[in-house]
Parts: structure tokens; sequence; C-alpha cells
């Protein structure tokens, strides 16, 4: 690790200011310590936002469900409103990384980094969530915009994501064997504005899939996916999986959590 | 004492609680990196970045004047000491009567980087983060040249060539067995079953990375090396005589705690030497600690062959002649022991639990810019085993006889045996061990669980091995006739304290095996004292007389039975000593439950009377008998021992998905005498985890152009883990070793050895409805995927 500057902000007009001024922000430093720590980022100050505690929490407000940007995977994993009204965001939390990283690592820092492989961007983008900042608040279909890009400004801070509740809503993940980041994820959301698919893992970023989606919409089975065409032409390839290998995929792995919707088991 | 009277001791057969894990689960087991020493420095190196490139100049002045800098130093600096190469610790003859192309194996690189990772330069500073960062500002100047990662590359023409000792990077080719014997028996076949086969390059990855710490002590001229090490006599054995040329008295080797080493902490590296070197020329206390990064880049690797082989049998299934082809991958440089791994250690195995007459099989070994490949837990012997288990388990499919007859049809039955290629088995019963794997696994159901899985869309498949291995090495003047330039005996020391309780010192090494409770176990039940009394010491060559180390599965039965040896001598002196207390004939004394008697008579006395005695010796016959008790033994084996096996895996696939799960993995183990069941039972439940690890998981990739490790961390490289595996079946037959005191014949590497076929067999079985005949390691859902779309194509 570089040597760096550590600041402790107390609030988030602070933390606004020390960004302004070139500081890189920590919430819960499950990625970037890691890259610090491999010498792969050098930071000079770092604005830690751990202290400002209204950015943690969970609320329902307009029947949606607002998560603060610091809350904890495992926060959202064990919280009972959100067990309740979206089981799927709670499923995808319980199973990023570890427990280890589930008890540091953040909604709002894991949105911010759009990792392509990540699972958050992808309930984000399926339950067409709203990034709130503090400047301004923007919709999940203008803020992912791949690799690790994201519609915020250098100096912007999400506060809170807002997520409407769907009708039902299932996320399926097929794990990369050895980082266990999501191979292929798929979240389906069916909402009062029509079914929503959005994929992480299989591309240079999360995306939304409009002939799942048109096919979905047409009737709400894992039957109705079954002859959809998947391009695997875009598609990622690796060591760990073909584009042909991550279009397969795509399929199986919206059919199940199609079927996890329906409460089929997968 | 014989094996059958040991194994009836109390102590033997009982699973005592380990003795080491209240220190290693409370934190306070001490590793090397744990120690803090005085008027230290770090040392971090710089790697070479490429594969291969000539290096043109190293400008270390903006280094240099980083803060807290000490010294760096590179190749030139070790030429200007005259310090040598790493050595390797096994000759291997070519078939044209040449000996191995043994090409210099600098600690720093002399001009030349050969593979991502290869030392250029050592920096010392005063912190570590100042090491590192002073580190990047050495300027390298590399001319890049084109590398090799793959052996099926290095002996093409034209190819790169990495070093001119080794003309088209061949280091040697190697022979066993009678190749006109058995191409004639290849000619009155009635069948040939033919495979080509690659076995996965895989990274150890021990959970303590490497670590050293170099000290010098100006005043006596004498060294310490701190470093986590498998064999610390070995380690200073090849550190004094063949690097630094020190003379081994002023050189102390400690081997502290050590987390795991799987055969890649056998080995001298580049670092040990290096810190121990600079501590003279700093006088400073110099230490490295790799990260996880440097491990994947730098330690020994395991595996890596590509295989072509060919089983003549009768019609009746019986196999006439085996004929293999192995191109074995050595890496950019010879470590230590690699060299005896794809010949010795692979090759001897071929015969398996068969009766096969005719063997032959040819290795060459090619150099690639790649990190060094050595032993690996199992080391020759996986390779071996997958390569048989594959071809006995495909030619059972091709002539349409079951796995368990093709295998019963060809099964040694008397012992001992004499194989086409070299070992003689003392002892076995290979029916038994299929038997009552097929029992636990409970084959009987398997055709009722495939439906089962069918009705679920999956596919289910059944896959056998049946392994065995050689361990427990070696007889010293066998090894020495196959080119060992080592002997293979163990050490032990037995002192017996004046109030009876015991040290005891050994030069096997414990890094996770159990040596602490095993070893004491052995010597309580031999004189009969709580175990709790018996202290084991190892991993010290200033405390332990002298060491061979640990792997090969060869703790207990060469180390174990130094012990043993060691015992005998205290039993004999013990008698003496009792015999003059009780006013009786030496021979009229025994010995048993912890008491010396009188035979024919009710007199008695305990042992700790007869120890206080040998240190108080006021009644005592000094005329004819030195007083004390305390003896050293060393113990040369007379013959390699023979764990043998059947493990028995069943998988799930979804054909969708290439999905592949172990749904059940039995393992029926012949170990012989089983000192501690529970730390058996952990062995293998190891190397199981390690076996299913490489069928299914584990593969070190390079870059095949570039030869830029691809997998060099676990984002990419596949560990398994605890949801990985069933729970496994653990049953045991026991056929005593013949040719040690103690009957035991090793567990440590079995896991590792049988399990990759039978996993491999059982995902051929599951996807042969698709028209699937082949695949490779490891079974990666991907992998199996491609192979279903392929067979369908």
């Amino acid at each position: 690790m570089y040597q760096f500057e550590f600041k402790r902000a107390e609030s988030l007009d602070q933390a606004a200011q020390w960004v302004n001024d070139g500081g890189q922000l920590l919430a819960g430093g499950q990625t970037m310590l890691a890259s610090m720590k491999q010498r792969l980022m050098q930071p000079e100050t770092l604005i830690d936002l751990n202290s400002i505690s209204q950015l943690a929490g969970i609320c329902e407000e307009n029947g949606a469900i607002t998560i603060g940007a610091m809350t904890r995977h495992q926060a959202v994993a064990t919280d009972s409103l959100i067990i309740s009204k979206v089981p799927a965001l709670a499923h995808l939390a319980g199973g990023i990384g570890d427990k280890q990283v589930r008890a540091m690592g953040t909604l709002g820092g894991s949105v911010a980094n759009n990792d392509p492989a990540a699972c958050y961007p992808s309930a984000v983008l399926g339950l067409n969530a709203t990034v709130k900042t503090n400047q301004r608040e923007i919709a999940a279909d203008d803020f992912f915009q791949g690799l690790y890009a994201t519609a915020l400004e250098p100096s912007e801070i999400i506060t809170a994501i807002r997520f409407p509740v769907p009708e039902m809503a299932a996320y399926a993940k097929f794990k990369q064997p050895a980082s266990r980041y999501a191979l292929v994820g798929v979240f389906v959301a069916k909402t009062a504005q029509g079914v929503r698919v959005a994929i992480t893992g299989a591309g240079n970023g999360v995306f939304r899939h409009a002939g799942l989606e048109q096919a979905l919409n047409a009737s709400f089975s894992a039957e109705a996916v079954e002859n959809v065409a998947i391009d695997a032409s875009d598609l990622s390839g690796d060591l760990h999986a073909s584009p042909q290998y991550r279009a397969q995929l795509i399929k199986i792995q919206t059919q199940r959590a199609v079927n996890q919707a329906l409460g089929k088991g997968s | 004492m014989g094996s059958n009277d040991f194994a009836n001791l109390p102590y033997i057969g009982e699973s005592v609680l380990r003795k080491e894990d209240e220190r290693f689960l409370t934190g306070t087991g001490q590793y090397t990196d744990d120690i803090q020493l005085n008027n230290m420095v770090y040392a971090y190196f710089v790697r070479s970045p490429h594969a291969h490139a000539t290096i043109k100049s190293i400008n270390k002045t903006d280094a240099l004047a980083a803060p807290g800098v000490v010294a760096i130093y590179d190749g030139q600096d070790v030429v200007d000491a005259k310090i040598n190469g790493l050595p390797c610790g096994w000759l291997i003859t070519s078939t044209d009567g040449e000996p191995m192309k043994e090409p210099p194996h600098p600690i720093l690189c002399q001009g030349k980087a050969r593979y991502v990772g290869d030392h250029v330069a050592m920096v010392l500073a005063d912190s570590l983060e100042q090491a590192r960062d002073a580190a990047e500002l050495v300027e390298v100047d590399y001319d890049v040249l084109p590398a090799i990662a793959d052996i099926r590359d290095a002996g093409k023409d034209g190819a790169p060539q990495l070093h001119d000792e080794a003309p088209n990077n061949h280091c040697y080719k190697w022979a066993i067995g009678d190749k006109a014997g058995v191409d004639k028996a290849f000619e009155q076949a009635a069948h040939v079953t033919k495979i080509d086969l690659v076995n996965n390059r895989l990274v150890p990855n021990a959970m303590e990375p490497r670590a050293a710490i170099g000290c010098y002590n100006r005043a006596a001229d004498e060294y310490t090396l701190y470093v986590s090490n498998q064999n610390p006599h070995v380690e200073r054995l090849l550190l004094t005589a063949f690097v630094m040329g020190l003379p081994e008295h002023k050189v102390r080797v400690i081997a502290p705690d050590v987390g795991g080493g799987f055969g890649s902490k056998i080995y001298l590296y580049a670092e040990d030497v290096c810190v121990t070197w600079a501590a003279k020329k700093l006088n400073r206390t110099v230490k490295w600690t790799a990260d996880r990064t440097e491990a994947f880049l730098s330690d020994a690797h395991g595996r890596d062959h590509v295989t072509h082989a060919e089983m003549a049998m009768d019609k009746n299934g019986k196999f006439l002649a085996f004929r293999v082809h192995t191109d074995a991958n050595m890496g950019a440089y010879l470590s230590t022991f690699s060299t005896c791994i794809p010949t010795i250690l692979y090759a001897t195995l071929l015969a398996g639990q068969y009766t096969t007459p005719q063997v032959y099989v040819e290795v060459d070994a090619w150099f690639t810019n790649t990190a060094p490949v050595d032993a690996y837990r199992g080391a020759g012997r996986p390779e071996a085993t997958y390569l048989l288990e594959r071809i006995v388990s495909r030619a059972g499919w091709e002539l349409g006889l079951s796995q368990d007859e093709i295998r019963r049809r060809n099964f040694i039955n008397e012992f001992p045996y004499q194989t086409p290629v070299a070992l003689q088995y003392d002892t076995g019963d290979f029916h038994q061990c299929l038997d009552k794997a097929m029992e636990l696994a409970d084959v009987a159901g398997f055709e009722s669980r495939r439906k089962e899985s069918t009705s679920k869309g999956l596919l289910r498949g059944i896959g056998y091995s049946s392994y065995i291995e050689a361990c427990g090495l070696a007889p010293s003047n066998i090894a020495g006739a196959l080119g060992a330039r080592a002997g293979l005996f163990e050490c032990g020391e037995v002192r017996v304290h004046p109030t009876g309780s015991v040290t005891v010192f050994t030069g096997s090494h414990s890094h996770g095996q159990g040596h602490e409770t095993t070893f004491a176990q052995v010597v309580a039940a031999r004189l009969g004292i709580p175990v709790e009394n018996v202290d084991i010491v190892h991993g010290d060559t200033g405390r332990v007389p002298f060491g061979m180390g640990t792997y090969g599965s060869r703790s207990i039965s060469v180390g174990g039975s130094a012990i043993m040896r060691a015992i005998d001598k205290i039993e004999a002196k013990a008698k003496k000593i009792a015999a003059h207390l009780m006013e009786a004939s030496d021979t009229d004394i025994e010995f048993a439950n912890g008491e010396f008697t009188v035979k024919g008579t009710d007199k008695k006395i305990p042992f700790a009377q007869v120890a206080l005695t040998a240190y108080v010796p006021h009644n005592y016959p000094l005329e004819t008998l030195e007083p004390g008790l305390n003896e050293t033994a060393f113990y040369d084996p007379t013959n390699f021992t023979f764990p043998a096996g059947t493990y028995i895996c069943e998988v799930e696939i979804n054909p969708k998905t290439g999905e592949t799960r172990v749904d059940r993995f039995t393992a029926m183990d012949d170990f012989g005498t089983i000192i501690n069941p529970m730390i058996v039972e952990g062995q293998v439940h190891g190397g199981l985890a390690q076996g299913i690890g490489q069928a299914l998981m584990e593969h070190c990739v390079y870059d095949r152009e570039t030869a830029q490790l691809l997998t060099g961390s676990f984002m990419d490289y596949t560990m398994p883990r605890a949801d990985d595996l069933p729970n496994f079946k653990i049953g045991h037959v026991c056929t005593p070793c013949t040719t040690n005191p103690l009957g035991t014949k090793g567990c440590g590497e079995a896991g590792a050895i049988g399990s990759p076929p039978a996993v491999m067999n059982a995902v051929l079985d599951a996807l042969a409805p698709l028209g699937v005949k082949d695949l490779d390691m490891p079974a990666t859902p991907h992998r199996v995927w491609q192979a279903i779309e392929q067979a369908k194509a």
C-alpha cells in the first residue's frame, strides 16, 4: 500500500468539500482496499464515509424502499422490511462475497464502483431504482454507463437508492468459480410498468435485454424464454467463459430467476 | 517389537486430540513472519514482469536514494560474492547415456529473466513499505524475447531458446522398461485402448506463504535462517555445501510453525539464500515474507504433463503391456527435486494394482518460460494414477466390462509382487479394498439414484479409481542408484528426563500433519507413560541431530521408525538398569505397561524409577553402563511402503450449464497400521479436497503466446471450498506394512492421488449418453458445457 492521508468525514458537506479538493471516497472498502494493498490504486487522500450515520439505514417511503448508501450488505440481507417487500434484493445481498465482505461492503460503494461482475447494479437496473446523490436523483437507466463508468460527477456522492417494490422479482447468479463474482447474474423484476431483465457479469457492465423482456412481458414463464435469441457477439469472453457460454447462461439464469420469482424454485 | 504387537499397545488406534491445536486455534502459533528480531531490515524482490527477456541494464541510483533503503543487490553482486546457483538434487540420465541438462539457476538473474516473477534484484530497507517503494524505482532495461509457456511448443523448430546449455529446451529423455518386449506384446494384442491426456498444472497455495529471516552473529561467525520449510536439514545442506560454500556447523536452520507445504516448501529457494547472504553482508537481520502474488508467481508449481498411452489386452481384458510417452514441464529452471518427479516417482507407479507383465515409459522433460515445477502433494504418483485409472476405465467401457470387473481381472493377488517397473510391493489386498469401497458407496443403489437424477434433468455418473503409491521414501541405496544426490533415512532422538517425561527430537517436520500428537502416541505407547508426558521437537537443526524432513508421506514410516529404533535402545538400556536395581539378570527383565518386571517373580519397578536412577546413579552399574537415558537412532528403510485403495465417486451434471457436483465420494484406503484415526481421516479429507480441486477447479494457466500468468490470484485460480465437497465416506482395510516396525504405510497424499481419476471417470460416465468420450481436467462447468456442445456438433 502506498502512503496516503486518511480523513474521516463527519458530515456529507464535509465529505463533499474534501472530494472537491481531490480526495477519494472510502465506503466499505472491500474492492478499494484490496486494490490499494496490491498497489493498483494510489489515492493521496481517503475520505472515510463510515462516520456519517445518516447515510446508513433502510426505510419505506411512498411505497418504495430507500436504502442508505452506507448500508452494509449484511444489513440488507437480513432486514425484515426488505425480506417482506423485495426478498430478491435481500437474497442478492446475502450472496455477495463472503461473510467478511458482507459485514463491511456497502450498497453505495458497489453501485458507484460499477464492477461489470458486481451483483448490486443488476438489482438497481432491474428494479428501475433511483440513485439519490448529494446533488440530484438519477434513474437507473441513465446511471450505469459501461465498465466502471457511471453518471456520477467527480464530486458527487451517492446518499441512498430508492427501490420501487415490484410485483415479483428474483436474482439468479451463476458464480465465477474462483472469485464467486457473477459469471452471469440475471435480475428479473415484474413491475406494473412491465418486466425488466438486468444482466451483470456478461458484458462491459450491467445491461437490460430487450428480447428477454419482450418475451416475459408476453408470458412471465421460464418456457417463454426458451426461444429468445441471445446474441453472443457483444458478450465477454475470458478464461472462465466464452461469449457463447455466457449467452447460454443468460438464458438459463433468466429461466431460473423467473421460476424463483414464481416461487417454483430454480 | 513386531508391528502386530505394536498395533495392540494402548494409544495406538486412538483418536487422541491434537496437542498442537490449542496453540493454533488460539493464535499463539509462531510462524516465520511472526518472529521479530532486533536490527531487522526488510527485503523485497524486483521480479521480472516479462516471461523471457534480456536484462540490458539495471539502474539503482534513484532507488538507492529513496528513504530507508539500506542496499540493493542484483545478479552482478551475486557473481562478485561467488554464490553458486541453486542445485538440483536428483540426476536423471538420458537414454543416450548423457546426464540431464542442468543449466545454472542463479539466485538473482544473470543478464536474462526466464519467467514472470524471476528474481532480478533484492531491495533492502528499514521497512517493508520503503523496500516496496524503492523497488518501483529500480530501472530495469529489458529486451523482451519471445517466450514458451506450453511444453507442446518447447521442442518446435525455431522455438525461443531458454538456456545455451539445453539445446531445443530439452532437459532429458528418460525411459524405463523393455521397449522391444512391449512392442511385441502389442502385436499380439486382441484389443488396444489408447488415451491422450493432460495433467493440469497446479499452484500449491499453502495457507502460509513462504517466508525467510536471515541472521548473522559476527562474534561466532554463525548464521541462523528461519524459513517456512519442510526439511530444515536438507535446506541447510543445500544452502551451505552447494550454494554458499559455508561449513554446515556455522549455519542453523529453523523451520518453526509452518502453515502448509504440500511439497512447495521442500526446496531451497533463491529468497532463502538471498536473506542469508545479505545478513552477513549488512550485519543486519533480513526478513522476507512472500505476498500471495509472489506465491503464485514463484512457488514451485505442480503436475503439468502431456501424455499419450496405450494398453494392450487379450480378448478377456487381461492387460498384456502398457506403453506410455509423457512430456513433462520443468519450468524455467530445475527446482530441487523437479527431475525425479516425472520419472522415478511417476513411471515406477505405472503398473498400479495390476499384473501388467510389461510396461514401457518414455519421458521427455522440457524447459519453458514458467515458474519451476516440482513435487506437489503426491508428486508423480497422482499423474501416474490419473493416467492408469483413466485408461483402465476406458478399457472397461470399450470392452463392455463393468468398472470393477476390468480391475478384478487384472489385480495383483500375491505378495510380495515384483512389478516390471522396479518396485516390489510387500503387501496389500486390492480385492478387499474394492469390495468394501463398493459396499460403502452403495454401488447397488446407483441405478436408482441415476434414475432419480434423470427425472430432474440431470446426468449422474459413477467413477472408480484403484490407486497405489510408493511412500516412505526411501532406501538410500536404491534412491542413490536411481540418481538421488542425498540419502533418504530419518533420525530420531529420544531423551528421557530424570523424572520420566520425554522429549523426542525428530528429523520429520510437521506443517499440518499432527506429528506432535501421533509421534507422542508412539512414544507413550512404547514406554507406557501418559501422552501428555511426551513432547516432540522438530524443525531446528540446532536441536535435532539430523533429518531428511517431511514429504512423500514418509514421516510416520521413516521418522516414526527412527523413533522406534531409539526407543529400542532406551528399552535395552533401561532393562539393564532395572536388572541391576532388582538384582536380576538382564535377560529376565520384561517391560510392559510402563513397568519392568522380573520373569517368574512379582518384582517390579516403574519406568520413572529407572529414569531417575539413570540420572542419579548412586546404585548403578557404573563400571559397565553409562549414566543417562538418551538415545539416537538413524533408520534407513529397506523398501518403500505401498498405501493403496479404491475410491468411488458419483457426480451429478446439469447438461444445460455444465455444472458438476460431486454428490458422493467414498474412499477405502489401506494405510497399514493407523495410529491416530482422527488425524488420518483429516489427512484423507484434505487430500480429497485437493484431488477434487484438481479434477474440477484448479488450473494454473499461462498465456500460450506471452507466458504471462493468467491465473495469478484467487480471483482466477479456483480453490476448492467446503461447499464444493460432499460429506466423504471413508473406510479402511489394513494389511500392515511388512518392512517397518510400525506396520504403517503413510496417508498424507493418498487422497490427492486417488481422487482425480475417480472424479473424471464419473464425469465421463455421466456424459457418455451425450457422446462425450474425452475431457481434460479441470472439468469446470464451462469445459463440460463445451464438451457437450462439441459432441452435439
